[in-house]
C-alpha cells in the first residue's frame, strides 16, 4: 500500500478533529488547546480550571506537548480547517493576528467595557490583543526578554559591577575572559540568536530605532547604518561565547551560569524559573539586570488566550473564562508560579520575588516613556514567515563570516523578499 | 509460461470470470488510493505552488510569484547544494562500504551470522536516535573530542558539527553509518546468488579473486545496485528527521535540506504556497533522476531475457 506520509498525517488529523468534535459546545463548558504541560505551567493553569469549576463550568483540556506550541498551532489548524474551533486556544502576538485576519475569532468589547480591561493593560499590548479593532484575546502575563541573569559570585570574583552601558559590558566581558571564564553562556538556536539580537538593536539604536526595524521592518531603517552599527556589536558578542554554543538548549546556558561555568546569559524572565528552581536566591547568587543600554525600555512577550467564534449558547462559559483570564487574582496567583507577571498594571507587586518586583517596576517606567515594544524574536514584531526570513540572516551573520554591511542588506531583502 | 490458468473452458460464467479478474479486484482498491492520494494530491500541491496561500490553502491564482520568491531565498540554495553533497557522498559510499562488506562477509567465514548482524543492526534504529545519538558523539565538548583530549591526545580537533562549512558531512557520517549495513545484505544476498558454474569457468581461465569480482560478479549485480541506489536516493531525498536530530538546520541554516526548508515554510512559517514549490521542485529533481535510471534499467532486463 503506496500510503504516504502526508495522507497519514491528515488522516492522523482528521481523526483527532473527529475525535474532539464529538463533545458539541454545550453550555457550562468550556475547551482548551495549549502546551503548558510542564510541571510549574500546568499547576498555573490549574489555579484558572479551579476556578471555573467553582462556577459550575467543566473545563476540557486540550493540552498538545511541545515547548514552543508549534504541535499546538498544527493541531489548531487541523481543527479550524475541519470547521471545528476549540473555544480558546494559547497564542502569542502575531498569531492572534492572523486568526482574526481569517474572521475566526470572537469580540469581547462588551466584557471588556464592562470590566475595564482598557485602563489596567498597558497599550503597548493591546494591540496585539485588538488586531482588527476589538478584543479578541485576553493576555494571561507579561514576559520580558532584554534581560541579562548573571551569577554574582563570579561577577564578585573577577572584580566587575554590573554594566550599564555598552562599553561598560564589553569592559566587563573581557574581564572575564581573562579570567578563564565564559562571559556570556550561549544556546546556537536562530530564536535564542535572535533574542540577543534584538536587546542588542535596542541598546544601540534606542525604542524608536527598535520599534522602526524589529516592528515594523522599515527597509531603509533595516539597511541604515545603525544597523550595520548593530551588526558588529552583536558579531563582538562572536568573542564571548564558547565553540560549543550551535544547538544547545536555552536552559543549559542558564545551567552553565548557575554551575559558575559562565558569568552571564542573555535570555527571557523564564529563565527566573531555572535559578528559582535550583533554590537560587536572586540579589544574592544570580542577578537580574536589563541588556546594558536598553534600561528603560521593555521587549515582551505575552501569552494570551484568544477566543474563537463560537454558538450562542457556548458564549456564557467563553466569557467566564475570558473574565476568569483577566481576574487580579488569577492574574497573580498564575505569574507567581510562571515567573512572568501581571499583564494587569494594578495587580499589587508584593508577593514577587525581587526579580518580579523589578519586571514590574520597569514595565511601568516602559509605559510612562512610551518604551513597550513587542519582542519580534517572539513572535511579537513579525509575521511568521518574515520572521523566519529574518531569523535566517541573523543566525547565519552570527555563525560565518559576512560582513556587517552584507547582513544589513540581507536583512532587508529577506524582509521584502517575505511579505 | 502463463502464471494464471485460465479456467474458462471448465467453469461456468460468472464464478469463472470472478476467478479471472479476481486478481483486478483485488488490488483495484489499492489503485484508486495511489491515484487519489498519491497522484491526486501531488496535483493538488503543485496548484498550492501556484495559489496565494499563506497560513491556509487558499484557492486564489497567484502566478509564478511563489516560485520566484523560492528562488530568491539564500537558505533554499543552501539547500539544494546540501541535497547534492549529501546525496552523492550517502549513497555513493553507502554503496561502496555495503559492497565491500558484502565482499568481504561472502568468503564463507566462521560466525558469519553474528557478524551480519551487527553490521545489519543500525538500519533498525530510527533516523532520530541515530541523529541523537551522533550529535552527542560529534559535540566537541562531549564526545569524540573531549575523549581524545582525555586520554592525552590534547592536539585532536573534530568539531566539524558546530563549523557551519563541515556540518553537512557530520549529517552524511550518521547517515552513512546507518545504511551500509542495509545495503551490504542486500549485496550479500545478490552474492549467494551467483552461479558456481561461472566461477568454477572463471578460475579454469585463469582470473584471479580480484579479476573475477571486478570484471564478473560485480556486473551481474547490476539490479542489485538499482535496488539500492532507488532506497538510498529516496532515504537521501527524504531526509528530514535525520537533519533536525543532528544539527536542527545546523550552525545557521548551513546543513538545510530541500525536505526541512519545505516543512519550515509551510507549517512553522505559514508560507503554504513557497512550501508547496519547493515540494514541486524536489519531486521534478527526482523524477528527472529516477525516471530515465529505471527506464534503462528496464528497458536493459527486457532486452537480456531472464
Amino acid at each position: 500500500m503506496l500510503i504516504r506520509k502526508t495522507t497519514l498525517s491528515v488522516l492522523g488529523a482528521a481523526a483527532l478533529a473527529l475525535a474532539t468534535s464529538g463533545a458539541a459546545q454545550a453550555d457550562g463548558s468550556v475547551e482548551v488547546i495549549h502546551w503548558w504541560t510542564a510541571g510549574g505551567e500546568a499547576k498555573a493553569l490549574n489555579v484558572l480550571k479551579e476556578k471555573l469549576e467553582k462556577q459550575g463550568i467543566s473545563w476540557k483540556d486540550g493540552a498538545v506537548a511541545g515547548g514552543s506550541g508549534q504541535q499546538a498551532r498544527t493541531v489548531l489548524k487541523a481543527r479550524v480547517a475541519a470547521g471545528n474551533p476549540p473555544t480558546t486556544m494559547q497564542m502569542l502576538g502575531l498569531v492572534i493576528g492572523d486568526y482574526a485576519a481569517e474572521d475566526l475569532l470572537g469580540n469581547l468589547d462588551d466584557l471588556a467595557a464592562k470590566e475595564g480591561w482598557d485602563k489596567v493593560v498597558p497599550p503597548g499590548l493591546q494591540t496585539y490583543m485588538k488586531p482588527e479593532g476589538y478584543w479578541a484575546a485576553a493576555p494571561v502575563n507579561i514576559h520580558s526578554t532584554n534581560w541579562v541573569w548573571a551569577n554574582k559570585a563570579v561577577l564578585d570574583k573577577v572584580g566587575v559591577k554590573q554594566p550599564t552601558n555598552w562599553d561598560e559590558f564589553v569592559a566587563a566581558a573581557d574581564k572575564i575572559k581573562a579570567a578563564g571564564i565564559i562571559p556570556l553562556a550561549w544556546g546556537g538556536q536562530p530564536w535564542q540568536e535572535a533574542t540577543a539580537f534584538e536587546a542588542v538593536v535596542l541598546a544601540t539604536g534606542g525604542p524608536e530605532f527598535y520599534r522602526k526595524t524589529m516592528n515594523e521592518q522599515d527597509l531603509d531603517a533595516l539597511k541604515s547604518d545603525t544597523m550595520v552599527k548593530a551588526f558588529d556589536n552583536f558579531g563582538k558578542l562572536k568573542e564571548y561565547v564558547d565553540p560549543n554554543a550551535p544547538g544547545r538548549d536555552w536552559n543549559l546556558a542558564t545551567a552553565m551560569v548557575m554551575r559558575g561555568e559562565a558569568a552571564m546569559q542573555m535570555m527571557g524572565d523564564w529563565a527566573k524559573g531555572e535559578f528559582l528552581n535550583a533554590g537560587k536566591t536572586p540579589g544574592e547568587d544570580f542577578l537580574c539586570f536589563r541588556f546594558p543600554g536598553t534600561q528603560g525600555a521593555v521587549t515582551f512577550n505575552t501569552d494570551a488566550f484568544a477566543m474563537f467564534k463560537v454558538g450562542d449558547d457556548a458564549k456564557p462559559a467563553q466569557m467566564a473564562l475570558a473574565s476568569a483570564v483577566m481576574s487580579p487574582d488569577f492574574q497573580e496567583a498564575f505569574n507567581l508560579v510562571k515567573g512572568s507577571i501581571p499583564a494587569r498594571m494594578d495587580v499589587p507587586g508584593d508577593k514577587f520575588d525581587a526579580c518580579g518586583k523589578k519586571a514590574m517596576g520597569d514595565l511601568a517606567e516602559a509605559v510612562k516613556n512610551d518604551a513597550l515594544m513587542g519582542s519580534l524574536a517572539h513572535g511579537f514584531g513579525a509575521p511568521e514567515g518574515v520572521k523566519g526570513a529574518m531569523f535566517d540572516v541573523i543566525t547565519n551573520f552570527f555563525n560565518s563570516d559576512i560582513s556587517s554591511k552584507d547582513a544589513a542588506e540581507q536583512l532587508a531583502n529577506a524582509v521584502a523578499m517575505s511579505r | 509460461m502463463s502464471t494464471i490458468d485460465r479456467p474458462a473452458a471448465t467453469r461456468s460464467g460468472i464464478v469463472g470470470w470472478l476467478q479471472v479478474q479476481l486478481p483486478k479486484i483485488v488490488l483495484s482498491p489499492t489503485c484508486v488510493i495511489t491515484l487519489v492520494f498519491v497522484y491526486g494530491f501531488i496535483i493538488w500541491t503543485t496548484y498550492l505552488s501556484f495559489s496565494r496561500s499563506r497560513m491556509f490553502p487558499n484557492l486564489k491564482w497567484a502566478g509564478l510569484k511563489p516560485h520566484e520568491n523560492l528562488w530568491a531565498n539564500p537558505v533554499w540554495y543552501k539547500a539544494i547544494e546540501n541535497l547534492v553533497i549529501f546525496g552523492v557522498l550517502y549513497i555513493g559510499i553507502a554503496t561502496v562500504l555495503g559492497l565491500f562488506l558484502a565482499i568481504l562477509l561472502d568468503q564463507r567465514i566462521r560466525q558469519e551470522g553474528l557478524i551480519r548482524t551487527i553490521y545489519l543492526y543500525p538500519m533498525a534504529l530510527s533516523f532520530i536516535v541515530t541523529g541523537t545519538v551522533w550529535k552527542w558523539m560529534l559535540n566537541p565538548g562531549l564526545g569524540l573530542e573531549k575523549l581524545m583530549h582525555d586520554i592525552g591526545w590534547a592536539g585532536f580537533h573534530f568539531d566539524w558539527i558546530v563549523n557551519s562549512d563541515m556540518a553537512i558531512y557530520t549529517v552524511v557520517i550518521a547517515g552513512v553509518w546507518q545504511s551500509s549495513g542495509f545495503v551490504m545484505a542486500m549485496f550479500l544476498a545478490g552474492l549467494r546468488a551467483v552461479d558456481d558454474e561461472i566461477l568454477k569457468a572463471a578460475s579454469i581461465d585463469g582470473a584471479g579473486p580480484v579479476r573475477t569480482y571486478v570484471k564478473i560478479i560485480i556486473p551481474m549485480m547490476r539490479p542489485v545496485f538499482l535496488s539500492s541506489f532507488v532506497i538510498l536516493g529516496h532515504l537521501a531525498i527524504k531526509s528530514f528527521d535525520l537533519v533536525i536530530a543532528l544539527t536542527g538546520g545546523g550552525p545557521g541554516f548551513a546543513t538545510a535540506l530541500p525536505a526541512t526548508f519545505m516543512y519550515e515554510q509551510t507549517f512553522t512559517r505559514n508560507h503554504i504556497d513557497v512550501g508547496a514549490a519547493s515540494a514541486v521542485m524536489m519531486l521534478i529533481t527526482v523524477a528527472a533522476v529516477m525516471v530515465p535510471y529505471l527506464y534503462s534499467e528496464l528497458r536493459a532486463e527486457k532486452g537480456v531475457q531472464r
